[in-house]
């Protein structure tokens, strides 16, 4: 437990990841597997882009172009999009509340763990036997009829990856609510504090839906039930109404915490505490509160009939008010500011009018009847790539370059990440400003070609040039992290000089405990307070003293493994008995299906046992400790 | 954690043992709002069930007004609803730093569950000889699922409380302990509400 600057051997500090409950390392963990997802889902995006470029082409056949369009949403909403926020809000909000950890550290990591395997899962069906192919959204009258395990790689892996999102939720709002430092009150929140929040309430209450969604197409592929085949009773719209019960919610889970971070650079780089900040956090709310009103928007086509159709068009709506109070918010936070044009600031800037197209769009799609023409179009693909590439990829990659010194102390490139810039921002428009207009040309979605002379041609030619472009900026992106991992030039407190929050209050690299004495809070913007107001030092809120720091853990590693395991044994159960789904029921008999469920489901529980039986009590930092690393910082500031 | 220490003289122990830290405390919390998923999840199930209720392949299949007795579900609910009354005791005497008062009422709270859980698989083997199973139709589904997933919720609840009796039981009582069966308790007056639902909602609209 030590100072992090003594050398260790590769195995040592992979088993200190694989235990830590550390909120800094865990967020670090989040950055690298949901890194690498993001990578898998831009691959599969390329392959997509590739098959499309020109008519009649084969360079995908039918089948294995949906199984790359399945895992590619699959992948970028739950694997990469997801976990790199998750990345940020671990990084972040401990901190600007002033904790020394989240309130339940030991569950954060079973959290990530969860993930890395449920993503692992997922992504193995591509050596055993094929993907899913039904869609992101998987529905039932597909995914029941499609044979093979590639929709249970999905069920499971997403299960397994859910139940760490929902841990993680839980995780946060207990933290936000319990662990805040004296004198931060709701009201002197950051903004990414705000969000996060709010957008772990809607984990909390969006993932169950989606938990008994992929239980029931689970047990009627593996158990013999009926709920979503007709001929014994069963209706498939139950799938479609609890998947997007979940899924709506999930789109503002996703956006949400990049507002946070947007209006954090925002109020950084324009040196001006963020306008309308209660009317912010009051949009905030509002917008998790109506995510929850307007799902059936996505099934006005389902024949729900009219008056459905209207209330809910009417509720989607209603949730561009807030958002178009947030929009001008950020607008007149940069009005008359000095504004500094960083990476991270640039990215911001960006956001504001892609955004607001993808939100015209969407307004488009609530008016019920117009829906009838846009739906299954590429009109659609346009709007959801316009709101999550120009509003949550956009508020990863800023943060990426925003957050990159408080995680690692040191800083992108400015100029790589410049180039970068321009480069991917130019090419999503090129990409998906077109596939509106293919959308209202007709052009279905999710097909694998289409025939030349129908006008398709050179659009799609443009947006598989413009995706090109996306890739040769994140390849500029990565070039950038491997140049400053090699240089290693460290920075100290407060990089970008502007910090306002109080997280940058805090030493580079930040001590394992956070804060050696918990801070006092004097307002909003608490370091800005104290820069201006004082010597730009946190007051104490607390004499310096011994703490208390929770214990490392293998467990929740242990936990994952289980459910990793049994989800082998739960994908093999039906293969071959006579009651199962036709999908399945042809595949060869695996008889040790149910002994490996149960041996997975036997680690998991004797774990949690194990967890439940002993006592964590954690450990005390002592004063002495903390007075060396004061000492050290001391002598490094000079 | 601070106080780890147990057998705490009375004048010393707290009025709520369970949040006089900040572990306890944020447990608490924790806890509360893992229920509020687990609404969501019931919710979501009893959805499902009113969706698929009496959803039959064919006229020969037994329906919700054939198969349920109000009889059999009554005397469940009475095993549950005493069993969440119990837990409510050992809580009481946890907070009055009554050790050994507190197992027993724990113990005699698991025992009622036991029962509730051996009438609810009684009924479940009954059902199945009368052709009503999880395979037969989607009303089958539906109904096994919502009232399997509550009488799986009832199987951990088992579990942890008994865990948690035999782990104390050398130990005694500390504020560690005292959150650990404070949110077991919550979870199982959890259990004891989705009951209620499922009684109102499953049996009672299900022989009207």
């Amino acid at each position: 437990m030590a100072s992090a600057t003594k050398k260790r051997g590769v195995g040592s500090v992979i088993w200190d990841y694989m235990t830590t409950v550390d909120h800094k390392k865990i967020a670090i963990l989040y950055l690298i597997a949901g890194g690498f997802f993001f990578a898998l889902g831009g691959i599969e995006a390329m392959l997509i882009r590739i098959q499309l470029a020109v008519p009649n082409n084969d360079f995908l056949s039918a089948g294995l172009f949906n199984e790359v369009i399945t895992m590619h949403g699959t992948t970028m909403i739950f694997l990469a999009a997801m976990p790199l926020l998750f990345a940020f809000m671990n990084a972040t909000v401990p901190l600007q509340i002033g904790a020394r950890d989240v309130a339940f550290p030991f569950l954060n990591s079973l959290g990530v763990w969860l993930f890395i395997f449920g993503g692992i899962f997922l992504n193995l069906s591509w050596f055993m036997g094929g993907a899913p192919d039904a869609g992101w959204t998987s529905y039932a009258s597909l995914s029941i009829n499609s044979p093979g395990h590639g929709i249970d790689f999905y069920a499971l892996g997403l299960q397994i990856a859910g139940a760490g999102t929902l841990i993680s939720g839980i995780n946060f709002v207990t933290t936000i609510i319990s662990m805040r430092a004296p004198g931060m009150t709701y009201m002197r929140m950051p903004l990414m504090t705000w969000t996060t929040l709010v957008a772990s309430v809607l984990i909390v209450f969006a993932f169950p839906p989606l938990t008994i969604g992929i239980f029931l197409l689970t047990f009627d592929r593996m158990f013999g039930s009926s709920f979503f085949l007709v001929e014994t009773g069963g209706n498939t719209i139950i799938w479609e109404h609890l998947f997007w019960i979940f899924g709506h919610p999930e789109v503002y889970i996703l956006i949400l915490p990049a507002f946070g971070i947007f209006s954090e650079i925002f109020a950084t780089f324009a040196r001006k505490r963020l306008f309308g900040y209660s009317a912010m956090v009051f949009a905030t709310v509002l917008i998790g509160f109506f995510g929850f009103m307007v799902w059936a928007h996505h099934m006005f086509t389902v024949g729900l009939g009219p008056t459905a159709n209207a209330i809910f068009a009417v509720a989607t709506m209603a949730i561009a008010v807030p958002t178009g109070i947030k929009i001008f918010n950020w607008i007149f936070t940069i009005w008359g500011g000095s504004i500094e044009f960083t990476t991270p600031m640039l990215y911001a800037l960006a956001f504001i009018p892609s955004f607001v197209m993808g939100g015209v769009t969407g307004i488009m799609q609530a008016a019920a009847p117009a829906d009838y023409q846009y739906h299954d179009s590429y009109f659609i693909v346009a709007h959801f790539h316009y709101v999550i590439v120009g509003g949550v990829v956009f508020g990863l990659l800023a943060g990426l370059h925003y957050y990159w010194p408080l995680m690692f102390g040191t800083m992108l490139s400015e100029k790589l990440g410049k180039i970068s810039f321009v480069l991917f921002v130019a090419g999503f428009h090129v990409t998906f400003l077109i596939q509106h207009f293919l959308g209202l040309w007709g052009m279905p979605r999710r097909v694998f070609t289409y025939l030349d002379g129908q006008g398709y041609n050179t659009s799609n030619m443009i947006s598989t040039v413009g995706a090109l472009m996306m890739a040769v900026a994140v390849i500029i992106l990565l070039i950038n992290i491997i140049i400053t991992v090699a240089k290693n030039q460290k920075v100290g407190r407060d990089p970008w000089g502007d910090g306002r929050t109080l997280e940058w209050s805090l030493p580079i690299p930040v001590p394992y405990y956070n804060f050696a004495q918990t801070p006092l809070i004097r307002g909003l913007d608490a370091y800005w307070i104290e820069k201006k107001e004082n010597d730009g030092k946190m007051m104490p809120a607390e004499s310096l003293d011994d703490f208390h720091m929770p214990n490392n853990s293998i467990i929740p590693f242990v936990i994952s493994l289980g459910l990793f395991v049994a989800a082998f044994g739960a994908l093999h159960f039906a293969s071959g008995k006579e009651w199962a789904i036709d999908a399945v029921s042809d595949l060869p008999q695996h008889p040790w299906a149910l002994w490996v469920l149960i041996l997975g489901l036997a680690i998991v529980f004797i774990s949690m046992g194990v967890r439940s039986w002993k006592d964590d009590l954690g450990y005390y930092v002592t004063k002495e400790e903390v007075l060396k690393d004061l000492e050290e910082q001391e002598r490094g500031a000079k | 954690m601070a106080n780890m220490e147990y057998n705490v003289p009375s004048e010393r122990w707290p009025a709520h043992p369970e949040t006089a830290t900040l572990e306890g405390k944020n447990k608490f919390i924790g806890f509360w709002t893992f229920l509020a998923g687990e609404t969501a999840l019931f919710a979501s199930l009893f959805a499902t069930y009113l969706a698929l209720k009496d959803s039959v392949p064919s006229d020969d299949h037994l329906l919700a007004a054939d198969l349920f007795h109000l009889e059999l579900a009554f005397v469940m609910t009475m095993f549950l609803l005493t069993s969440s009354l119990t837990s409510v005791y050992a809580v009481y005497h946890m907070r009055n730093n009554n050790f050994s008062k507190m197992q027993l009422w724990l113990g005699i709270t698991v025992l009622l569950g036991l029962g509730f859980l051996a009438l609810e698989i009684y009924e479940f083997i009954e059902y199945t000889h009368l052709g009503h199973t999880f395979r037969s139709s989607a009303f089958g589904s539906a109904f096994y699922f919502l009232i399997g997933t509550h009488g799986f919720h009832v199987c951990i609840g088992l579990v942890w409380i008994t865990l948690l009796i035999l782990r104390n039981a050398k130990r005694g009582l500390s504020v560690y302990t005292a959150a650990k069966v404070n949110t077991a308790a919550l979870y199982w007056h959890f259990i004891d509400v989705v009951w209620v639902f499922i009684f109102t909602i499953v049996y009672l609209l299900g022989v009207m």
